[in-house]
């Protein structure tokens, strides 16, 4: 009993006191910034592995986006990486930088449903799904939960039954052979039910996008409510996202 | 010449692997060259080849550091004896081929689904209706489990057979992650759309797998990476095992209700994961491992705060351990549970850590080294029991282990290699391999070009592929509720075995 109690003393203090500010150590790669630079932006948009840069005027999208860098690396007056992780957004049109754009995104109040607030503003529980993930995601949505991260403290909870959550996290490309247990875990969850996006996989298919083993049908059918971009996504992007969602008043 | 003998990284013509009659080739691989104690099979598949199908069998020899290929042409519609009657650790293999391209084995055991490929050859066989092994006892019950887990983790069905809370029969059926990637590896034309699949295979193997394509394909271009890269790739494969070992020890004190553990472990994980980010920007190491070149040269400013890493995490590393390992409460559930004997563990072959969990030394670090593994002559650790607590004291041996190869290896920092060589294209009709022991175990990846020097197979095996089969036997005779300890202890890879 003593020894676990100095064990828990010599960690000292662990976790993040405010996950909206806290700067993220190292060179994160996260929100990108582009100038007004004259580059061969054909070079780019080639150079580019998932198809995420497109050209007149110069943008990078970040659902397509695996964060590798490479465009920066080459182009490193045109393009910066920054180290903003607030990336998250309901509008899938915002994930698209543009050049000349430095901007926080956000969430779209518009088009944030009304019951998220009335409903999960103060308790938010979450069914994840992997659907072909490769476990970088779901490492990182395990993250979230440990002492660093400490999501519990905002009332946002993963949960083992699809019938106790509010909602559903999908990571990876969504494999043909996971498009069926996927819609039937969709399914259990109780209405109102949200749909979170986390990871580029998720997103757009990422390096896998045109593989004949993905099967995206299932998002074709249901408004999605919240795009978590990164490779992995970072828990600081996907807690600021959820937080963003459930408080932000209409 | 029934098969030719190649190294570690070695990139050799297609027409010199020997291509024998199928009786021979059987004879060969199942007898003559798996006779000695340290020979295990590290690929076998088959290729489409002008109407027929070309099988390519690797066999490991750990004492003479290479590796054994050869090659038999079968037709698809011929029936074959199987390799499995006499050697199970062929089992999965031919399961795999027989899926691909439909040839039947004749007297193979077993011969059930892998994965659902989506170019499979019977297209009406399907994820929803594998053939489990069934009981019609009265006395036992069935138990399904996923392919959602309770937790956040990837999927793939576990089908029970129970007598009351004890497990007789575990059979695992994979698949539900399977995203083409073999094939994506011909499809995706780019270096950089390459080195970014080999990055996404298993997330928890980042540098595993990146390491293994990097020097496949610096071999198959014929180009001798610096030491600076070497370095590089060697640190960042001892971090990622410290880092992913970490990372098990705090998900078997979960499985065993020992927060404290859970939570000290889990917060010794971050700091290694973040140096990753100072390396290179990603949390996971992507980005960090790339062909011919590095974007993140390792700076002496990296030397210093991977040293000051390393006194911290050492200090409380060792606290903890100390308390885990001492304490009754989880030793009575670490113990004797889920237990591997050498024996069983050989017959599958299994490798990696659930190999040297059952005493049996097999580590790619010493009998095939590259990069600067052959600096380090580094002595695989065994532990004798097989059981879930071997599992957790090896972890925390090769930890151990890998911290001290890492402060060898940053005592000297080699200079930056500036000389801009250039990557050439691969070489025209060969057959390269690159073998790498990630910390999970041998990663395997092969190489066929074409005569215009273009990718024309591309083969994947994650150590999970050899591994599965280990947890399904391991939980036999254990309660049922032992089961997530026993898998975690394992923690075997699902999208790295569906690809």
């Amino acid at each position: 009993m003593l020894d676990n109690l100095k064990i828990l003393f010599h960690q000292g203090k662990q976790y993040i006191p405010d996950v909206t500010t806290v700067i993220v150590p190292g060179i994160f790669r996260g929100r990108p910034v582009i100038s007004s630079e004259k580059v061969n932006e054909n070079e780019l948009m080639e150079l580019c592995p998932t198809n995420a840069i497109s050209t007149n005027p110069l943008c990078i999208d970040l659902g397509k986006c695996t964060f590798c860098g490479e465009c920066a690396i080459a182009s490193p007056g045109k393009i910066k990486f920054t180290t903003d992780y607030r990336m998250a957004t309901n509008d899938r049109q915002k994930l698209v930088i543009k050049e000349g754009e430095d901007e926080i995104i956000e969430l779209n109040p518009d088009l944030i449903r009304k019951e998220i607030y009335d409903y999960f503003s103060g308790s938010l529980k979450l069914r994840q799904v992997c659907a072909g993930g490769d476990g970088s995601c779901e490492m990182e949505l395990n993250a979230c939960s440990n002492v660093n991260f400490d999501m519990g403290r905002f009332g946002i909870e993963f949960v083992a039954s699809p019938r106790h959550a509010d909602g559903i996290v999908i990571t990876g490309p969504i494999t043909e052979n996971m498009a069926q247990p996927l819609q039937i875990c969709y399914d259990a969850i109780p209405e109102p039910k949200i749909i979170i996006l986390a990871g580029t996989d998720a997103i757009s298919g990422g390096i896998f996008k045109g593989s004949n083993a993905l099967n995206r049908s299932f998002l074709s059918k249901y408004k999605i409510d919240l795009y978590v971009p990164g490779n992995p996504i970072h828990p600081l992007t996907f807690i600021n996202g959820l937080l963003e969602l459930i408080k932000k008043r209409k | 010449m029934k098969s030719v003998s190649i190294k570690n990284n070695q990139t050799i013509p297609l027409a010199s692997i020997p291509e024998l009659e199928y009786s021979t080739f059987l004879e060969e691989n199942v007898f003559s060259l798996m006779k000695s104690g340290g020979s295990h099979c590290v690929n076998y598949y088959g290729f489409p080849d002008e109407g027929k199908i070309k099988l390519i069998c690797c066999i490991a020899h750990d004492e003479s550091n290479d590796i054994k290929i050869s090659s038999c042409v079968v037709d698809a519609k011929q029936a074959c004896p199987s390799f499995t009657k006499h050697n199970l650790v062929f089992e999965k293999f031919e399961r795999e081929i027989h899926e691909n391209f439909g040839i039947a084995f004749t007297d193979h055991p077993w011969l059930k689904p892998v994965r659902y490929p989506f170019n499979r050859f019977d297209k009406n066989s399907n994820v929803d209706g594998y053939p489990f092994f069934e009981t019609e006892s009265e006395e036992l019950h069935e138990v399904g489990v996923g392919p959602i887990h309770a937790g956040i983790i990837e999927p793939g069905h576990f089908h029970f057979i129970c007598n009351g809370e004890q497990i007789l029969h575990l059979e695992i059926q994979l698949g539900y992650q399977h995203r083409g990637i073999e094939q994506l590896f011909l499809e995706k034309k780019k270096l950089l759309q390459r080195v970014t699949l080999a990055e996404n295979i298993s997330g928890d193997s980042v540098t595993g797998h990146s390491v293994a394509f990097v020097n496949l394909w610096e071999s198959l271009c014929n180009f001798q990476p610096g030491r600076d890269l070497q370095l590089a790739r060697t640190l960042a494969l001892e971090l990622e095992r410290i880092a992913v070992h970490t990372g098990n020890l705090s998900g078997m004190c979960t499985d065993v209700a020992y927060q404290l553990g859970s939570a000290v472990y889990g917060r010794l994980r971050t700091p290694l994961i973040n140096y990753f980010q100072k390396w290179c920007g990603n949390r996971l190491a992507k980005s960090l491992i790339r062909a011919g070149k590095t974007n993140f040269p390792f700076t002496p400013e990296l030397v210093s705060e991977l040293i000051i890493l390393l006194d911290e995490y050492e200090k409380d590393f060792e606290e903890i351990s100390e308390e885990l390992f001492s304490m009754p409460s989880v030793l009575a559930r670490f113990e004797k549970t889920g237990v591997i004997t050498t024996e069983q563990a050989s017959t599958i072959g299994t490798v990696g850590i659930s190999a040297r969990m059952s005493a049996i030394e097999r580590d790619i670090r010493s009998s095939h080294p590259h990069d600067l593994y052959p600096e380090l002559q580094h002595q695989p650790l065994i532990k004798n029991h097989g059981d879930v607590h071997s599992r957790a004291r090896l972890r925390k041996k090769e930890i151990d282990q890998s911290i001290g190869y890492i402060r060898q290896l940053i005592k000297v920092l080699p200079e930056e290699d500036n000389k801009v060589a250039r990557l050439s294209g691969p070489s025209p009709d060969s057959f390269s391999i690159s073998l790498v022991e990630g910390w999970r175990g041998e990663i395997c990846h092969c190489a066929i070009t074409d005569d215009k020097g273009e990718l024309m197979h591309y083969k994947i095996k994650d150590p999970s592929f050899h591994n599965w089969l280990a947890v399904a036997l391991a939980v036999r005779n254990n309660e049922i509720s032992d089961f997530p300890i026993c898998n975690k202890s394992f923690d075997l890879s699902y999208c790295g075995h569906d690809l």
